[in-house]
């Protein structure tokens, strides 16, 4: 047992044992270091200007993740380097820096730490892979500037991301090992007392067993939906307990017919994995977010915290994923759609918690599509989300399995219209259309501020007959504006 | 092109018209750059929060703060009764309180708030407030107030000739009506404001305002102390677009007032929820046009009536509204015409200021009147563009000004031609042929704004420059820096002056103390007005170091000149910081204000006549879109901006003003919505509801270029303002997302309104399929 949270500072130790566990990584660098670089534009993880780098060893290599740091808890920081915008420049300032400048990439220069930060991450993860303007643009998606629109960062960004990373953090990169690795002590973390603490449990067994002691604490993940608890409503959250320590949580297994992911992997490492099931899915884990939200929200957070507009459940049901949870030293394992009971409702006991989730990889004859509607197409919740998986035989619908998002209280499958696809075969449009119509029996949506009801139903009509159509063999190149499909993938 | 004066304009320039970086641009990148909140704070520094309305309309009843006052390290709690002056906040006309402590007006107006010891617990402690509010009928929309009649001000028109006569002998005529939503600034940095208390009643307030002087005002009102003895500064806002012209102000005084109540240093930071629920936006309208024009497309007359939501106090309103009618012809002749105003009085928040001014929502409504021409008669909507535009014989305004700089039939041409429109137009038309679901469409719109405050008076501005020994310059000007990149514009207009490298002037903080009686921050006007303001000071020391070096050196002073950090007399070449220790050692003052006023400007607001403008700036604009027709969903494809800048003062800083502005007003017409329920709460509070654009939406194949223009007008070096201008340019992209839809229905009116949400554009859709 470790009584203190640790991590480096311009590789100084920073260790923290008496602190408010829901005390945020902004907060500590603004106003207890002072460190004011670092700005807060909307402290709710929406806009980037908090990014900061947490470097950390991941399977002993040496990783940079951009967070924000306005809804990252400090605690969330045990075992890493945490990396600020005024840390990275040297004698002169660093590349990713210096090439903002050339470009006129800042005006007001609110938002230009954020970038600068989210810039260094790439710079760091560009050696291995040619850097592209997508990619460039994807590492910035979670970054909101008003008014540059956007070129001249994405020009500096990708100048300073053509070349392989020198730097001083290159430079010390095996010192910097050895010292993160000094930190990966294996020990269970408890920091506070009885009455409030930060806990990040090193095993499956403490946390268990301590979830079971504090059944009222919050478990948190990435911490991006509960860090808007604490930095909107101002709820207090007395009991914190971590999942990023429990060895095993953040493992994706692929097997030979699934992919099982510990509950605490990130979303940008499922959507890596994710995307190798049906290159949709990918892009869906993509569009979850901006880069710093991906790089802390994890799948078992977006799945435990019962949101109906949470993006992964939707795709996941459809592809018949289950839910194993765990209590004290029970486990049990349940289809993934009964875990959702009503509205915010969760199938989870008292003290139980979310321990892995399995997808099923595609069969032969099975195809999968998802989609996702929003207002703006990166780092937006979805106004709605629909997935479907068909199983085909002569390519005559066998089974099909259809769920949304944003659709009903809760993450829904779509069953009326599931039963009047089968049998139905994909080339027959007319049939496929009147089939689709009951998708009104499956759905009554709310109207609210991202779309009405009556959007709501047309497009998840729309889109369930885009899907079809695609299957049937249409290219995406004439059903997409966007997030179109590398291959074809038909029937 | 015109030929200029026999001025330094005519020699090559060292330091202006270069592409220079922003003055702070390293110290953005690096962290270094100091905002309001980041400033070192005074010892015992206090932070507020304040409370609002939970109601839109209503009588406040009870107002319980106990708990508030009781909960931990709270110092206190503010309301109406602590203010010793006027509880107004009001600029132009005192109708708004600091403090709501009878009527509420609207969901989120301030009634306390709680000063503490931090942040987080002045923010807990305005949870617990108990407010009984007896809750009246609330007008929220546009068309509520329409319906209920609520005016906040007269209507005000501009009426020439009978349009109504006219439209009805008018070969054809079309009737229409656009909703314009409004919009959320979304500057980065929030509202903030720190007020440290000084001796004898003095106050010195670090705002983040665009508008010092006013802020000074309100504060001296609020507080009953002279104007002399509260100081204003602002070293760089992070990011204003408007939102900071009058809208700082009621925080900045918010602080003040603590200050002065707790003798304590006080700050206040807006979280970012309550900054959008409790400051104004960009004004929403609803425009009915009415448009005879003859079988060319060619208008005889229009008729528009532009319905302002203004909410609840008149703040800004006037002059955007005016605004609006000055920019309801956009870029075209208008023979006859009836442009007509309401100023709608609602229980929202008051609209303000937001780049563009009203001008946007005025040029949406005709642009759209001319695509419903093309639309009617089958016409490319360029060539209707291009048959009413501004030209010889056809070139006064609705309000009576000669138009005499006009560009655009050149800038059009040539922009059509470098984005290969009429091409684009035959292959988007046959692609679409061939397509079911996407349907591609562009549109090549024209920008013609006009510059100058429409309020005179606000056409001056002042700068303080010094000289000092080592020859380092000093420069202090009447203009805040926002983003836009005018300290360093104004630097190199001072370096130029002297002859000095841009390193030697140093820029420093807006300060009400050393320039005062200063205007905002605003109409695209800080580089033309400031910069003159600061080059006329430069000169006058200027001319006092050449009569010094002529004496000293023994030659005419038409023999001094200034460059590469030396002074010349001749060929002798003599560094500049010696000739000023000389100077200073012969008793030559080195400091100078500069002061400038705006040249042949004259608008005659009761007579609907004059010269409001002392210019205008122009732009074009070629959009491509393509669009799903299944869901709505959106996406720009390619863009061409070729923008007029004058001679730019520095084209690597206007470059930015026109991507940024046009992909700032891209996200007003496409994915920035703002909702408000029924009781008049802004839903859309946060940018995880609120969508600013990413990245993502900035089309990858985007080309942006300055037009070869110079001012015709004496403006500084020539140039023209860049500010609020490009913002329309991204009406091109709403004409385009309208000609996606057209391409359905061909020869049907598309009633696509802004935003273009995807679920606006599938209603537009649906609605074509179905007429």
């Amino acid at each position: 047992m470790r009584k203190a949270v640790r991590f480096f500072r311009n590789g100084r130790l920073i260790e923290r044992a008496e602190f408010s566990p829901s005390t945020t990584l902004l907060d500590y660098l603004r106003l207890e270091e002072r460190a004011t670089g670092t700005k807060e534009g909307c402290a709710e993880g929406d806009c980037g200007a908090c990014t900061v780098v947490l470097r950390r060893l991941l399977e002993g290599k040496l990783v940079y993740e951009p967070v924000n740091a306005c809804i990252l808890l400090a605690g969330q920081a045990d075992g890493c380097e945490v990396i600020a915008v005024e840390d990275i420049a040297g004698e002169q300032l660093h590349p990713v820096q210096q090439a903002l400048v050339d470009h006129h990439g800042s005006q007001c220069g609110f938002c230009t730490p954020g970038f600068v930060m989210a810039g260094f991450a790439l710079y760091h993860r560009a050696e291995q892979k040619s850097c592209s303007r997508a990619k460039v643009v994807e590492a910035i998606s979670g970054n909101l500037c008003r008014c540059t629109g956007y070129r001249p960062i994405v020009d500096a960004t990708l100048q300073a991301c053509a070349k392989p990373a020198a730097d001083k953090f290159t430079r010390d990169a095996k010192e910097a090992s050895r010292r993160l690795k000094k930190l990966a002590d294996g020990k269970d973390v408890f920091a506070g007392n009885e009455k409030q603490f930060f806990a990040a449990p090193a095993s499956v067994s403490s946390l268990a067993k301590l979830y079971l002691k504090h059944p009222e604490a919050t478990l948190i993940g990435g911490n991006t939906d509960v860090g808007l608890w604490i930095t909107k409503e101002l709820r207090e959250i007395p009991k914190i307990i971590w999942l990023g320590r429990v060895k095993g949580f953040d493992k994706i297994e692929s097997r030979a017919k699934e992919v099982r992911l510990g509950a605490a992997v990130k979303i940008e490492a499922a959507s890596e994995a994710l995307a190798r099931i049906d290159s949709d899915l990918g892009e869906l884990f993509r569009r979850f977010g901006g880069w710093q939200v991906r790089s802390a929200a994890t799948i078992g957070g977006n799945i435990a915290n019962g949101s109906p507009i949470g993006d992964s459940p939707p795709a996941l049901i459809a592809l018949g994923a289950t839910l194993e949870l765990q209590r004290g030293a029970k486990n049990r394992t349940i289809p993934l759609e009964k875990f959702f009971l009503e509205y915010r409702k969760q199938d989870r006991r008292r003290g139980e918690f979310v321990r892995a989730v399995t997808v099923p990889k595609l069969t032969k004859g099975e195809v999968f599509r998802c989609f996702k509607i929003s207002k703006r197409y990166d780092q937006d919740i979805s106004s709605l989300f629909g997935a479907i998986k068909l199983r085909l035989k002569n390519r005559k619908i066998a089974e099909a399995r259809i769920a949304f998002g944003g659709m009903a209280g809760t993450p829904k499958r779509a069953k009326t219209v599931e039963a009047k696809l089968k049998g139905l075969s994909v080339g027959d449009r007319a049939a496929m259309e009147k089939a689709l119509v009951s998708i009104e029996q499956d759905f009554a949506p709310l109207s609210d501020m991202r779309a009405s009801a009556e959007y709501r139903l047309k497009a998840a009509r729309a889109l369930l007959l885009k899907a079809m159509l695609e299957i049937a063999g249409k290219p995406s190149q004439l059903t997409r504006a966007f997030g179109r499909r590398a291959d074809a993938h038909a029937a | 092109m015109h030929t200029l004066p026999d001025r330094l304009e005519d020699q090559a320039p060292h330091t202006v018209r270069k592409p220079v970086a922003h003055d702070s641009a390293a110290r953005h990148v690096a962290g270094s750059a100091a905002y309001v909140d980041d400033m070192p704070e005074p010892a015992g520094t206090l932070h507020l929060a304040p409370g609002g309305s939970s109601v839109a309309a209503g009588k406040i009843r009870k107002l319980d703060l106990e708990a508030v006052k009781r909960a931990p390290d709270v110092i206190a709690v503010l309301t109406a009764k602590d203010i010793p002056g006027h509880n107004n906040i009001g600029a132009i006309v005192p109708d708004e309180p600091l403090f709501a402590s009878d009527e509420v007006r609207f969901h989120g107006q301030p009634i306390f708030a709680v000063v503490a010891e931090s942040y987080l617990a002045a923010r807990k402690a305005a949870k617990l407030a108990k407010i009984q509010i007896a809750a009246a009928r609330a007008v929220i929309t546009v068309d509520d107030a329409l319906a209920a009649k609520s005016k906040l001000l007269d209507d005000y028109d501009f009426i020439n000739g009978d349009a109504a006569a006219e439209i009805a002998v008018s070969a054809h005529r079309i009737k229409g009506v656009l909703r314009i939503g409004g919009q959320e600034h979304f500057y980065l940095e929030g509202q903030a404001a720190l007020a440290i208390p000084g001796e004898n009643g003095e106050m010195h307030i670090h705002s983040s305002t665009q508008h010092p002087s006013e802020v000074q005002h309100i504060v001296a009102h609020l507080l009953q102390v002279k104007l002399a003895a509260v100081t204003v500064e602002v070293r760089r806002m992070g990011g204003a677009f408007g939102g900071k012209e009058s809208q700082a102000t009621q925080w900045a005084a918010m602080a003040a007032l603590a200050a002065h109540v707790t003798k304590r240093a006080c700050k206040i930071r807006l979280d970012r929820d309550d900054d959008m629920a409790m400051t104004g936006k960009r004004h929403d309208f609803r425009a009915d046009y009415e448009i005879g024009f003859d079988g060319e497309g060619r208008i005889r007359a229009y008729d528009v009536q532009l319905a302002a939501r203004c909410g609840h106090s008149v703040d800004l309103s006037p002059g955007v509204v005016d605004r609006a009618m000055f920019h309801a012809d956009n870029a075209y002749y208008l023979p006859v015409s009836a442009i007509r105003s309401k100023r709608l009085k609602t229980n929202t928040v008051s609209n303000t200021a937001f780049r563009g001014f009203g001008g946007p929502q005025g040029m949406m409504a005709i642009e759209r009147a001319i695509d419903a021409i093309a639309w009617k008669l089958k016409l490319d909507p360029l060539d209707v563009r291009l048959n009413n535009l501004y030209g010889a014989g056809r070139d006064t305004t609705p309000y009576g000004m000669q138009i005499k700089d006009n560009v655009l039939p050149e800038l059009i041409a040539e922009l059509a031609r470098t984005s290969g429109y009429r091409t684009r137009r035959k292959e988007i038309a046959a692609w679409n042929k061939g397509s079911e679901f996407l349907k591609r469409g562009i549109a090549l719109t024209p920008v013609k704004f006009g510059i100058s405050f429409t309020v005179p008076h606000l056409n001056q501005a002042g700068a303080l420059v010094h000289v000092y020994r080592d020859g380092s310059v000093h420069l202090n000007h009447g203009g805040t820096e926002m983003g836009q990149g005018l300290f360093v514009k104004i630097a190199q207009v001072v370096a130029e002056e002297f002859g000095l490298s841009l390193e030697r002037v140093k820029i420093t903080a807006t300060n009400t103390g050393k320039v005062p009686n200063t205007s905002p921050t605003a109409a695209s006007a800080g580089s033309d007005i400031n910069g003159m303001a600061a080059r006329n000071a430069a000169a006058t020391i200027r001319g006092r170091l050449a009569e010094f070096a002529a004496k000293h050196c023994g030659v005419a002073v038409e023999r001094i000149s200034f460059r590469d950090d030396k002074v010349f007399a001749d060929n002798r070449a003599m560094p500049f910081e010696e000739i000023v220790e000389a100077a200073y050692r012969a008793r030559v003052p080195l400091s100078s204000t500069g002061f400038y006023a705006t040249p042949n400007i004259d608008f005659d607001r009761e007579r609907k006549n004059g010269r409001p403008f002392f210019y205008f700036a122009y732009g074009a604009a070629c959009s491509e879109v393509v669009i799903d027709t299944l869901t709505g969903e959106m996406k720009i494809e390619r863009v061409d901006l070729l923008h007029d800048v004058g001679r730019s003062l520095n084209p690597g800083i206007d470059i930015g003003q026109i991507e940024g502005g046009f992909v700032q007003g891209a996200g007003w017409l496409t994915s920035e919505e703002l909702v408000y329920d029924k009781n008049g709460r802004l839903t859309t509070h946060a940018p995880s509801t609120y969508k600013i654009p990413t990245a993502f939406d900035v089309p990858e194949d985007f080309r942006v270029s300055l037009f070869k223009n110079s001012n015709r007008e004496d403006t500084i070096w020539r140039s023209k303002a860049v500010g609020e201008p490009p913002l329309m340019l991204a009406i091109s992209v709403f004409a385009a997302i309208a000609d996606a839809i057209h391409s359905i229905a061909p020869g049907k009116p598309v009633p696509l309104d802004a935003p273009a949400t995807p679920e606006a554009i599938l209603r537009a859709v649906d609605a074509v399929r179905v007429q």
